[in-house]
């Protein structure tokens, strides 16, 4: 057959020596993987979840798995948060544990490396790990699955309540070589347990390199996990990841996302709300400039009644980016008095840049309250007039108004020193980009 | 003292020639009136004073304090002390009220070269200034006019304006759509504010409001000129005859 022909063999040599070893289903996962990203090769526009993102790109790049490097200590300045007391740390995919520090953590809770956890906590990682990210079409997640090797590993035993904030940095670094790697994070929060989980991927500025991340959240019966993720790579990387979560009875979970960095981005969250009385906010900010694509897609899925969703997703774009966001809110048949909620909101700076969004509901239970809305546009001009006729500058007006927008999203973190630190870092960024508007208005 | 000299001001706005040929002289101290049927150019008026990018200005000269105020931007003109209490105030999601009159109370201060307002300083002054006009610490702490009744996005304007301390302000039927009790609180706040330095330029198409901020000149605008200029007394006589006889004089 043709189409089998048109298949690139992408990553073909760094599949043949993808990680082995760990216990024997881990072994059959890995090639079950591999065997399902050769079968799927690369995703291309014509199939409809990648309509607007052409990661040929990608393909293009012989990647190569990442090594160990030099200098990770110092690759953690700079960004935000990076100095949490409590800090799980991936270079390269590999956890480092001079670098990590977990200590004084309360009973019933662990948090360390993945392949530690795949000899110490066999039976639990066994027990959830691969059982959300499917990978049955999805081959970025069948890529990830072949090279799992290590990551971050986060256990709460029933009850067990972490009131101090985990922070999972994920860097990827080359030193000059392209290099991927495949962060693999696993959550699972016992019953009526709680964490935060923050979750960043940083990489040193002008490297060009590729993060394929997968993580997946479970959140046992009236527990609660507020996730947050911090993308800030390299502006010359390419980062794919999935977050998968799923909530049991009376259990809430909120992700917060923020996309900063990379030249090309594709983020997935799935939440999956199989147990009543579920409670999930899916919420994200992105920020795009030059010719950077940012795409979002949003997948939650109520499968029983009496569940709630919240969702805001807010883009600002400048130069001649790209986003894409796709919100699909799926409400099963039994999944009856479900209250679900998007928002989706773009500012455009520039009138180079362009946004795609859809939503996409799909309902099969008749008494449910499922609402969506999107906008996108410029600034108000007469909101901008308003500020100034109270005496304030265009730029400043300009500002506040901008500010305001992302506020919203950023007055979700409930990690203080996580939103001072994204703000100075999302304003900064922003004020380059503003200047740029500014001088091409000139 | 000359406060504003508006000589065959001409404006128009998506293409239609609105004002053609408008004079007005007023004096520091003195509170006038612009009154007028729909569509003769008040609003258009006042939105061309404040420098609202949609009305342009085709001729005629505007001086404010003998300065040039057309060569000024909107912002230039409103730390200058021209304020507007908008027809219809804009809601800022996201901004807090308190937290957008610091900021608009600071830009004024650093263009006059005075130190910017501390906490401390602009709580004390946003609460000499609330009283008068019964705003509560909700309404200051809600985003600027998000979800704010029409009696309070009025009040609000008036609030602006008592903070910002403008020699010059434009009030854009601020009377428009209030009952008659908020009507007296956004009175009570300009009186409270007349001073021998302060000048009133007061838009509105009804006597109502002049009877509680009365005026010391009231003028009438029909197809975009001043057809008609008296005492307090012409808005009475307005209300009782109408507008056509205007028109047919």
């Amino acid at each position: 057959m043709s189409q089998v022909a048109e298949k690139p063999t992408v990553f073909a040599a760094a599949l043949e020596h993808r990680p082995q070893g760990g216990p024997r289903w881990l072994d059959d996962l890995r090639s079950r993987g591999a065997a399902k990203f050769a079968a799927l090769g690369i995703p291309t526009v014509r199939d409809e979840d990648w309509r607007f993102t052409n990661v040929s790109p990608l393909a293009a790049i012989d990647f190569a798995p990442a090594g160990p490097i030099s200098g990770a200590a110092e690759r953690l300045h700079g960004f935000a948060y990076t100095d949490a007391p409590l800090r799980l740390v991936i270079v390269n995919g590999r956890f480092d544990t001079t670098l990590s520090r977990a200590k004084g953590l309360p009973a019933g809770v662990v948090a360390g490396s993945l392949a530690v956890a795949l000899k110490d906590h066999a039976d639990v990682v066994q027990r959830y790990f691969g059982q959300l990210a499917d990978f049955t079409n999805r081959s970025f997640d069948a890529l990830n699955t072949a090279f799992v090797q290590d990551g971050a590993f986060i256990h709460l035993a029933e009850g067990a309540v972490l009131e101090r904030p985990i922070h999972v940095i994920y860097v990827t670094g080359a030193d000059g070589s392209k290099v991927m790697a495949h962060p693999r994070t696993l959550i699972v929060a016992g019953a009526n347990a709680q964490a935060t989980v923050i979750e960043s991927y940083i990489g040193a500025s002008g490297e060009t390199y590729f993060t394929n991340a997968v993580s997946e959240v479970f959140v046992g019966e009236n527990a609660a996990v507020d996730h947050y993720k911090v993308q800030r790579e390299s502006l010359d990387a390419y980062h794919v990841a999935s977050l998968h979560a799923h909530t049991s009875r009376s259990a809430r979970f909120s992700s917060h996302s923020f996309a900063l960095g990379g030249k090309l981005v594709r983020n997935d969250a799935l939440a999956i709300l199989d147990g009543e009385g579920g409670d999930c906010t899916l919420n994200g900010l992105y920020l795009a400039d030059r010719d950077r694509l940012i795409d979002n897609h949003t997948t939650i899925d109520h499968a029983k009644p009496h569940c709630g969703s919240h969702e805001v997703y807010k883009g600002i774009l400048g130069g001649a980016s790209r986003a894409i966001f796709n919100g699909k809110i799926i409400v099963r048949q039994d999944a009856q008095k479900t209250d679900a909620k998007q928002t989706n909101r773009a500012l455009l700076l520039t009138d180079g840049a362009t946004i795609n969004t859809k939503p996409q509901l799909e309902i099969f239970a008749d008494d449910v309250k499922c609402t969506h809305g999107a906008a996108i546009g410029q600034l108000d001009d007469e909101a901008i007039f308003y500020l100034r006729a109270r005496g304030m500058t265009y730029a400043e007006a300009r500002d506040m108004l901008i500010h305001a927008f992302a506020g919203q999203v950023l007055d979700g973190v409930r990690v203080e020193p996580l939103r001072e630190a994204l703000e100075g870092e999302l304003f900064e960024q922003l004020a380059k980009d503003l200047a740029e508007v500014d001088a091409a208005r000139k | 003292m000359s406060m504003l000299d508006v000589k065959n001001l001409q404006v128009t706005a998506e293409g239609k020639d609105i004002l053609k040929g408008l004079d007005l002289h007023v004096n520091a101290g003195e509170v006038h009136a612009i009154m007028g049927p729909n569509g003769s150019g008040k609003s258009t008026l006042a939105r061309a004073l404040s420098g609202h990018p949609l009305y342009q200005v085709t001729g005629g000269e505007v001086l404010f304090e003998g300065r040039d105020l057309l060569a000024m931007d909107p912002d230039e003109r409103a730390r200058e002390g021209v304020f507007m209490a908008f027809q219809y105030p804009v809601e800022i999601a996201g901004v807090n009220n308190a937290n957008f009159l610091k900021a608009a109370l600071n830009a004024k201060r650093k263009h006059f070269g005075q130190p910017e307002l501390d906490a401390m300083e602009f709580i004390t002054l946003v609460r000499e200034k609330s009283k008068l006009l019964e705003i509560d610490d909700t309404m200051l702490k809600r985003a600027v006019n998000e979800g704010f009744s029409g009696g309070e996005k009025k009040r609000n304007e008036i609030f602006h304006m008592a903070l910002l301390e403008p020699k010059l302000a434009i009030l854009d039927e601020t009377d428009s759509g209030l009952d008659i009790d908020a009507l007296k609180l956004v009175a009570n706040g300009v009186n409270a504010m007349r001073s021998p330095q302060r000048a009133f330029l007061v838009v509105t198409h009804y006597q109502r409001l002049l009877t509680y901020i009365v005026p010391d000149f009231v003028h009438v605008l029909s197809g975009g000129r001043i057809v008609k200029s008296g005492g307090k007394e012409l808005a009475l006589e307005l209300e009782a005859k109408g507008y056509s006889w205007i028109d047919a004089a």
